[in-house]
Parts: C-alpha cells; structure tokens; sequence
C-alpha cells in the first residue's frame, strides 16, 4: 500500500512503486481530467502539479512522491464554479480537441501561483513543454492572459498588444 | 609590490603598442558569391553566433555576457555596422583582430574572444569568413562595457598574456598526413576552436598545450577528452565523429548536450566535407584511446537490494524509453552502457542531462529527453545516477551525489 495526497485528500493505494501517478490517478482514482498522450515525456497532456511545480505525471513513479502533495484539474473548480483558468479557457473557446487542454491549464496555473505577472516571453517559455495538435495555441495564450489578469495580475507586454 | 606590477605593466605597453588601422571610406560588399558562401560555412564551424548574439538578440550583433575567472566580458557586434559594429574594417584589421587579438583601433581584445585558435585560420579561410561577415545586415547595437576584476581592466597586460600563451600564425602543413587529415587540424586547432572548451587552462587562462584534449570544464559541464585519454566505451570513428558533429547523436556513444548541443547545431549547417575533415583529425587524436583499442563492453551488472528504491524509480520514470526493446531503442539509441558521461570520473554530466533533459530550440530537431528537475528529488536523483553507473559501468561508485545535484541546481539559479 501507498499512501498519495491528491487534491488534499489521502488515499491508499494497492498499486506497485514503479507506477506512474498517472495510471493511479486515472485507473484508481477515478480523476480522468489528466490524459495518456505519449507515455514518454513528450507531450505533456498528462501534466498535474506535485507541490508547486508542474510535473509530466505519465513518467512519474508514485515510489518518488513520498508526502509530497498532488494537484489534478479537479482540485480548480467545478463545471458550475470553475477557477480562473478553466473559466478563461471557456470565455477563450481554447479547446478544440481538447485532450491538452487539463495539461495545459495545469502547467499554467503552476506559473501565475508563482508569478501572475509574467512577461509574454517567460509565459511562451513557461508553457512550451507542453504541446497542442490542433494549433489552438494564441487562444491558449488569450486564455492565460485572461487568468492572470482575473488573477490580479497580466502579462507584462502581451503580444497582441504589439500587433 | 607595486613596482614590480609597474615594471610588468610598463613591459606590457612597450609589448603591447600596435596602431590603429584606418577606417574604410564605405561598406565593402563587392564579394564573390562563392567566397560568401564558404564564409558562412566556415562561421558556422566557428560557431561565431554562439557568443556574438545574446538571448533573443539579432545574429553577430553581440551583447551576451560571457563570464570569465577575471570578470564577465560581453561579446561584440560583429555586424558591418559602421559606428557600433565592424563596417569600417578593412580585411587587413579583421585579419590583425583574428591573429593577433587586436582590434581596428590598436586595442588589445580579451582572450574570451579566442584568437588563441583562431590564429591557426589560413589566409583564404579569413578572406572567406570576412566576406561573409561584411554582407550581413548592419545592426546597430552598442556592446555593454566590460565589468573586469582588477587589475585585468588594464588592457596592456593582455600583451603579456599573448607573449606566453599566443602562437602566432597557421601551422605548418604535415606533409606525412593526407590533405584530408590537415584541413581537419586547421579547422579543429583553428576556426572551430575545439581546444577552447576541451584543453584545460592554467591559473591564467591559458591553455595548457601540454594537456591539448584532456578534457576540461565549461558552465558547468565537463567537455570531455579528445585524445588517448577518451574513456568512450566504443570506438570513435570518422563515420560515428561526423554524424555526431552533424546530427548531435552518435548511436554508439550519446546524445550532445549542454555547450556541445550548441556546437553541433552550427555544424550541421556547415559544410559535410568540412565536418568530415575535422572528424578524420578528431579520430586521429583518439586513435589511442582504450575504445580503439580493446573489444567494446557493454555489459550490465547485476545490482544489488541497496538499489532497490532506485530501480523503480529508474522503471517508472527512465525504463519506457532506455530500457533494452523500448521504442526509443528501436529506432537506434545508444545503450546507456555506451554512454561516455556513465564512464567520467565526474558525475556532472549524467545529472546535468537528467536534471535538465534535452530539448532542441523551437522549429530546430534534435535528441530529446524530458527534464526531471521539477519531477524528482536531489536524493532521488542521485539515486538513480549511482544506480546507473551500479548498472551500466565497471567503475567505482561516484561519492558525494546528492551535493553534486544540489550544486548544479545552485549553480542553475534553481
């Protein structure tokens, strides 16, 4: 048995060390929004944050948790009361496919907790390792701009404000 | 005390006097096609962007800091701007600067710029690489002053510097060797300025000529060595040398990375015969080393229960792409048994790429391998790096892992 905080709640789970947190999220904890792009690393549609950082859960043994605690895009709300960033990328129409947007929303959450004034080019940089098949990249941005500024924040020199 | 640096400093202007060169009335851009063409082959095997463009910056118009034991120096604008670039240099100016380390005006430059190596270029290959230079785009951009310690401000003791560590001029042709064999010295000794980063300097930033190759550190790196002392598993040959100088992955050694990573984006967009001279030299300096040598082995250990932790750390974090029949091994990846960092005798390099991974520039391709730095602990790191020298090396344990992850990670600002 390993014990594992998700979304502040502690859970045991029978599962061996070597799992990745993705397969215990998903398979054992029923929290579907974190998805399987690639398994290698790559993509980052499986992207959850552990503690305060933004981590590609598919390559991540549960072994290597400990007590540290992880987020899902289930602790950000409720399709009646969504967080910012869900919000924004509603009011965005940022999806299109949709299956890198909780990986997306989860990497940029773990930036505007850290910093809700970015600069467009820390924002682009921040969210690079994480990739969208369908091109829906300037809404994800909008999106993210929007955030943080309902955050009390805003990108610095967003880049539409430039063209 | 004092004298004594009086009596040097006084020997270094008397040294040291070299007179300004006059400025060109206009811009020269009467160059043939052909000769800008092998200038851009042969900035490319200089890498001459690499510091003469800061993050984000325009191309060869200067600015990065480049950060040195006796204070940070930024590089240049080397664009034909006429005020705050090169424009006004005439080839014999460009040539001086080149050979000698003296700019336009007579000033000694520091030898962050490595006209150390750079001296070896022959004559045609500066006409060339000058051609190129002058049919850039003007780029206005002053050059931020250098910040030196003292008393390395005073620019006159770099003419005692170069009286000790700068040998004038291109070497002689070795009549012994094939033409192949001598092009390769001059552009690995000359324009690509290899020993820059894997010659180990002294106290004052010289190279140690004694110890050409033997490896040495660089941002936090170790550049490996590029001679008999090379502890790669397999062999170096010409064939394995330039498809890693042109793609940055030899299938029977590693992926390049760090500084190297940078170096060999610029050759791949150098010219293929060239590289492959400079991979004929490279091979022939390593033509001693144990892996030319001996049989290769790339055999695994078994390891014991005190790695336990670490081995499902390496299966749920590294296995699904390093593991012997992952798609990844499938396409022709190096074994990690074959990778030289796993045989250093410094630890630098393995946790760097595992702290770090490997990710290409936007819109370039290249290895790539996630970064783990958010992902695991420094003990956890540390970990699975004495896991895998346990796995995949007949070395000794590396000691002291953890302060080794925690001191890159400082280094890092991290």
């Amino acid at each position: 048995m390993i014990t594992l905080t998700v979304n502040g709640t502690t859970h045991q789970v029978q599962a061996e060390p070597d799992t990745p947190l993705l397969y215990v999220l998903r398979n054992d904890l029923a929290l579907n929004g974190a998805k399987f792009g690639c398994g290698l690393g790559q993509c980052g549609a499986c992207t959850v944050m552990v503690d305060d950082k933004p981590v590609f859960s598919c390559l991540l043994p549960i072994a290597a948790l400990s007590d540290r605690k992880v987020r899902t895009i289930e602790s950000l709300g409720t399709p009646d009361k969504p967080g910012a960033l869900p919000a924004a990328f509603e009011a965005e129409q940022a999806a299109q496919c949709g299956y890198c947007i909780a990986g997306m929303i989860m990497r940029a959450q773990a930036l505007l907790e850290r910093n809700n004034r970015p600069t467009e080019a820390e924002l682009r940089a921040h969210l690079a390792p994480n990739l969208c098949r369908c091109g829906t990249h300037m809404r994800i941005l909008r999106a993210v701009r929007r955030a943080a500024a309902a955050m009390g924040g805003g990108v610095r020199d967003a880049a539409e404000a430039r063209l | 005390m004092a004298v004594g640096l009086l009596a040097v400093a006084a020997a270094g202007v008397a040294v040291g006097l070299h007179p300004p060169i006059a400025p060109l009335s206009a811009l020269p851009r009467a160059f043939d096609p052909g000769l800008v063409a092998q200038g851009e082959s042969l900035a490319h095997i200089g890498n001459c962007v690499g510091c003469h463009t800061a993050d984000g910056g325009r191309p060869f118009a200067g600015g990065r800091a480049l950060s040195t034991p006796f204070g940070t120096v930024f590089a240049t604008n080397i664009t034909p701007h006429p005020e705050t670039g090169i424009g006004l240099w005439s080839r014999e100016a460009f040539g001086r600067a080149m050979r000698e380390g003296v700019d336009r005006n007579g000033d000694h430059l520091y030898p962050a710029f490595p006209y150390d190596h750079f001296t070896r270029a022959s004559d045609g290959d500066l006409d060339a690489l000058y051609a190129f230079i002058m049919t850039r785009s003007p780029m206005q951009a002053a050059t931020p002053a250098n910040q030196m310690e003292e008393p390395f401000g005073f620019r006159p003791l770099i003419a005692l510097w170069n009286l000790l560590y700068l040998e004038k001029g291109p070497l002689p042709e070795d009549q012994s060797k094939p033409a192949e064999w001598n092009r390769g010295r001059e552009l690995v000794e000359g324009l690509a300025h290899c020993g820059s980063c894997h010659t180990p300097r002294n106290a004052l930033g010289g190279q140690q000529r004694d110890r050409a190759f033997d490896g040495a550190w660089i941002e936090g790196w170790y550049a490996p060595p590029l001679n008999a002392k090379s502890r790669a598993v397999q062999p170096w040959t010409v064939d394995e040398l330039f498809a890693y100088l042109r793609s940055g992955l030899s299938k029977t050694h590693a992926a390049a990375a760090g500084p190297m990573g940078r170096v060999t984006r610029a050759l791949a967009q150098a010219r293929e015969d060239e590289v492959r001279a400079m991979s004929v030299y490279l091979a022939s300096l390593m033509a001693d080393a144990p892996a030319a040598r001996a049989a290769p082995h790339a055999k695994e250990n078994a390891v014991d229960s005190t790695h336990a932790e670490a081995a499902a750390l390496f299966a749920g974090a590294c296995a699904v792409c390093h593991e012997s029949g992952a798609p990844m091994m499938l396409e022709g990846r190096p074994p990690l048994a074959w990778g030289t960092p796993l045989h250093e005798s410094a630890s630098h390099n393995t946790i760097q790429v595992v702290l770090h991974g490997l990710r290409p520039p936007a819109g370039r391709s290249g290895p790539t391998m996630p970064a783990f730095a958010d992902t695991l602990s420094d003990r956890q790191i540390a970990d699975i790096v004495a896991y895998l020298r346990a796995r995949y090396t007949d070395k000794p344990p590396w000691p002291d892992l953890a302060q080794s992850v925690a001191q890159i990670r400082r280094e890092r600002g991290e």
